[in-house]
C-alpha cells in the first residue's frame, strides 16, 4: 500500500516534469481539449440561461391566453372590429386585445428616437392587466370608439424623455401626428429577451387610431383572454371554428396558439439547439482526445531508452503503464480545468451581452472535467500500453 | 541446495528465430560464479556477448538450459519476477551512461530505489552515500549534461551500486570515454571488486578484460575458460 503511494507521487512528479518539459508541444496538445470543454461549457450555461429567462418571461404572462395571427385570404386579409367582437362574444372567452403596429418614429420637442415599439390596442387591454398603470389612466372605451390621439407611454421611454419632468399631459409626435400622453405603466419583467416575446411596447394608442394612421380597417394579430377556469384546448377549437366562419372556411388564413405552445415550441428549438451545439462541441473534444493520443505515441517513441533503462532498472509494466497514462490524464485535466476557467468567463460575458442571468452550473462543469478526464485516459491508455510492453533489450539498443 | 549457489549456468542456449533460419546465438554455455568475483567475459561482436549480457542481466530468458543467481530458477520467472530480480540483484552499467537528461545525478541515483519502493529520504540518503563513494559529492545536483563523460559513468557506477546489487554487469564501461578517464573508471572497479563486490564486465576489448582476475572468451556463442594470452 505504501510502495503503491510512493510510486504514486514519483510517477504524478515525473508526469508533471515531462509535462513541463514539453511546454510549447503540451500546451497545443491541451489547447485542444481546453476548447472542447470550454464550448461545452460556454453552450449549456448560456442556453440554459436564456431558456431561463424565456419560460420566466412566459410564465409572467400568465395561463390562459391566446395567441392569433392572421394572414387571411384573398377576399379577406385581416380582421374587422366587428369580427373581434364576434371572437369576443364566445363563450369560453373574456375578451380580446388586438396589436396593431406602428413606424417607431417618437420624438418630443427636439429628442427624435427612432426604433420605438409603438403598438395599437384596446381598452380591454388594460381593463386586462390593471395593474400595469402607474401613473394616469389606460385607454378607454372611448379612446377605441373615437380613435382618440391619446397614448400611455412605458417607464423606459418617459427616462429618456421626461427625465425630471411629469410626462402625464404632454404631447409627443409618433410618425408625425401628436399624441397626449395620459397615462405611464412598467413591465413587470425586464427587457432583453423577453420583450421580443411578451410584445412589450414603448408607446400604447388607441387600436383604431393605429388603423386609421396604417390606413387599414383590419387586424392582423391579437391576443384573446379566456375566462376563468376555461379549458385552452377547447377555448381553442371553439376560436377556430368562429375564424373559419368569418374566413368562409378557407384554408391557413390564420394560426390559433396557446402560450403553452408557444413557450413548448421555445423549449423544444433551445433543447434541439444545444444538443446540436454539444454535438459539435464533443467533436472538438473527440479531435482534442486524437491530439492527446498523437503526443503521447510520439512521447513514446522518443523516450524508448528512458523506457528501457527504467526497465532495466527494474521497473515493471504497470508502472510504465501508469506513469504514461498519468501523463496523459494530467495534460487533458489541465486542458479540462483551464476550459472550465475559460467556459465560465465567456459565458458570464455573452450572459451580459444577452441580458439573460448567468446561472452557475455544477453539472456543467462535472460534465466538462468528467469528459476531460475521460479523453485522457481513453486516449492515453494505446500509447502508455505500447509504452508497458517495449522490450527493455530493444528498446536500451535503439538508443 | 540451490539455495546456496550464488551464480550458476548450465547448458544455456539462445536461440532467435529469424526468418527462415534461426539464430544460434548461445550453445551449451555453462558459467560458474563465487561471490566476489572480478570477471571478464572477452570476445567479439557478433560472438554472442550481447546475448549473454541480456541472460545474465535478466533481461531475457534462456531458451533451454538453467540459470541459478542467488538460489532462485531464472530460466522459468515471468516479467513480474524478472522486474523484481533485475531491481534487487543486478547493477546495469552501460557504455553510455544511460542517464535520464532532466534528472538531476542524485535522482538519477535514487532510480532503482524509486522501483523497489524505498522512501524518499532513505533513498536520498542511500544515493548521496553512493556518489561520495565514486567522488561526487559535490556533483550532486549537477544535470548529465554539465557532467564530463566520466563522471557521468560515475553516476551509472553509483546508480548501479544504490541497491546494493549481488552482481555489478557492465557493458563495455569505458567504450565511450577517453583513455586516462577509462582507466579511472576500471581503477574505481577495481576498488569496488576489493570490497567484494562480484563485477561482470562485457567487452570486446583485451586490454580492458586484463584487468578482471578471471577472463572468458566467448566466440560464436561459445564460452572458453582460460587465461588471456589464449585469445
Amino acid at each position: 500500500m505504501r510502495k503503491k503511494f510512493i510510486m504514486l507521487r514519483e510517477s504524478v512528479t515525473m508526469a508533471l516534469d515531462n509535462i513541463r518539459n514539453n511546454k510549447v508541444r503540451s500546451f497545443l496538445t491541451l489547447l485542444g481539449i481546453m476548447i472542447g470543454v470550454m464550448a461545452v461549457i460556454t453552450l449549456i450555461t448560456t442556453v440554459s440561461g436564456v431558456s431561463g429567462t424565456i419560460s420566466s418571461s412566459f410564465s409572467s404572462m400568465g395561463v390562459g391566453t391566446l395567441t392569433v395571427s392572421v394572414t387571411g385570404s384573398d377576399l379577406k386579409t385581416g380582421m374587422t372590429p366587428d369580427d373581434l367582437a364576434v371572437i369576443a362574444a364566445l363563450e369560453s372567452v373574456d375578451g380580446v386585445s388586438p396589436t396593431v403596429n406602428l413606424g417607431g418614429r417618437v420624438s418630443y420637442g427636439k429628442n427624435v428616437q427612432t426604433g420605438k415599439t409603438v403598438s395599437g390596442k384596446n381598452a380591454y387591454y388594460f381593463q386586462a392587466n390593471e395593474d400595469m398603470i402607474v401613473q394616469g389612466r389606460g385607454l378607454t372605451f372611448i379612446d377605441d370608439d373615437n380613435s382618440t390621439y391619446v397614448c400611455v407611454v412605458s417607464q423606459d421611454l418617459v427616462d429618456e424623455f421626461f427625465l425630471g419632468v411629469n410626462p402625464i399631459g404632454e404631447t409627443i409626435y409618433v410618425s408625425g401626428l401628436p399624441f397626449t400622453i395620459v397615462g405611464r405603466y412598467e413591465e413587470d419583467s425586464g427587457g432583453g429577451v423577453s420583450s421580443i416575446f411578451m410584445g412589450s411596447a414603448d408607446v400604447i394608442v388607441p387600436y383604431t387610431t393605429a388603423m386609421k394612421v396604417n390606413n387599414s380597417d383590419e387586424v392582423t394579430s391579437f391576443t384573446v383572454y379566456l375566462k376563468e377556469g376555461a379549458d385552452s384546448e377547447a377555448a381553442a377549437s371553439e376560436i377556430e371554428d368562429a375564424m373559419d366562419k368569418l374566413f368562409d372556411y378557407e384554408d391557413d388564413c390564420f394560426t390559433v396558439a396557446s402560450m403553452e405552445s408557444i413557450e413548448d415550441t421555445m423549449k423544444n428549438m433551445t433543447t434541439m439547439l444545444s444538443s446540436l451545439l454539444a454535438g459539435i462541441a464533443s467533436i472538438a473534444l473527440l479531435v482534442g482526445g486524437i491530439g492527446i493520443m498523437n503526443m503521447m505515441l510520439t512521447t513514446v517513441t522518443e523516450r524508448t531508452a528512458e523506457i528501457g533503462l527504467k526497465k532495466a532498472l527494474g521497473a515493471v509494466p504497470g508502472q510504465i503503464q501508469s506513469q504514461f497514462l498519468l501523463e496523459s490524464f494530467l495534460l487533458s485535466m489541465i486542458g479540462g480545468l483551464l476550459g472550465v476557467a475559460f467556459g465560465l468567463l465567456l459565458s458570464l460575458i455573452l450572459c451580459q451581452v444577452l441580458g439573460t442571468s448567468f446561472v452557475f452550473n455544477g453539472g456543467a462543469i462535472l460534465l466538462g472535467v468528467g469528459f476531460s478526464a475521460a479523453v485522457g485516459i481513453i486516449f492515453g491508455w494505446a500509447p502508455a500500453r505500447k509504452a508497458s510492453r517495449l522490450n527493455p533489450i530493444d528498446a536500451l539498443r535503439a538508443a | 541446495m540451490a539455495e546456496d549457489i550464488f551464480f550458476r549456468m548450465t547448458d544455456i542456449d539462445k536461440i532467435y528465430p529469424l526468418e527462415g533460419e534461426d539464430v544460434h546465438a548461445l550453445k551449451k554455455v555453462s558459467l560458474s560464479i563465487d561471490e566476489g568475483e572480478y570477471l571478464s567475459v572477452l570476445g567479439p561482436s557478433g560472438s554472442g556477448k550481447s546475448t549473454l549480457m541480456n541472460i545474465i542481466g535478466c533481461l531475457d530468458t534462456p531458451t533451454s538450459g538453467e540459470y541459478i543467481l542467488r538460489g532462485r530458477e531464472v530460466e522459468d520467472m515471468d516479467e513480474l519476477e524478472l522486474a523484481e530480480l533485475r531491481n534487487k540483484e543486478i547493477g546495469f552499467i552501460f557504455q553510455n551512461s544511460q542517464l535520464l537528461p532532466r534528472l538531476t545525478a542524485r535522482k538519477n541515483v535514487e532510480l532503482p530505489l524509486i522501483y523497489a519502493g524505498v522512501l524518499p529520504r532513505e533513498r536520498r540518503e542511500r544515493a548521496e552515500a553512493m556518489l561520495e563513494r565514486v567522488g561526487l559529492e559535490d556533483r550532486m545536483d549537477h544535470m548529465p549534461n554539465q557532467l564530463s563523460g566520466g563522471q557521468q559513468q560515475r553516476v551509472a557506477i553509483a546508480r548501479a551500486m544504490v541497491g546494493n546489487p549481488s552482481i555489478l554487469l557492465a557493458d563495455e564501461p569505458t567504450g565511450a570515454l577517453d583513455q586516462k578517464t577509462g582507466a579511472q573508471i576500471m581503477e574505481l572497479f577495481h576498488e569496488l571488486n576489493d570490497e567484494k563486490r562480484t563485477v561482470i564486465m562485457i567487452t570486446h576489448d583485451l586490454k580492458i578484460a586484463s584487468h578482471a582476475r578471471r577472463v572468458v572468451h566467448i566466440i560464436d556463442g561459445e564460452i572458453s575458460e582460460g587465461g588471456l594470452h589464449d585469445a
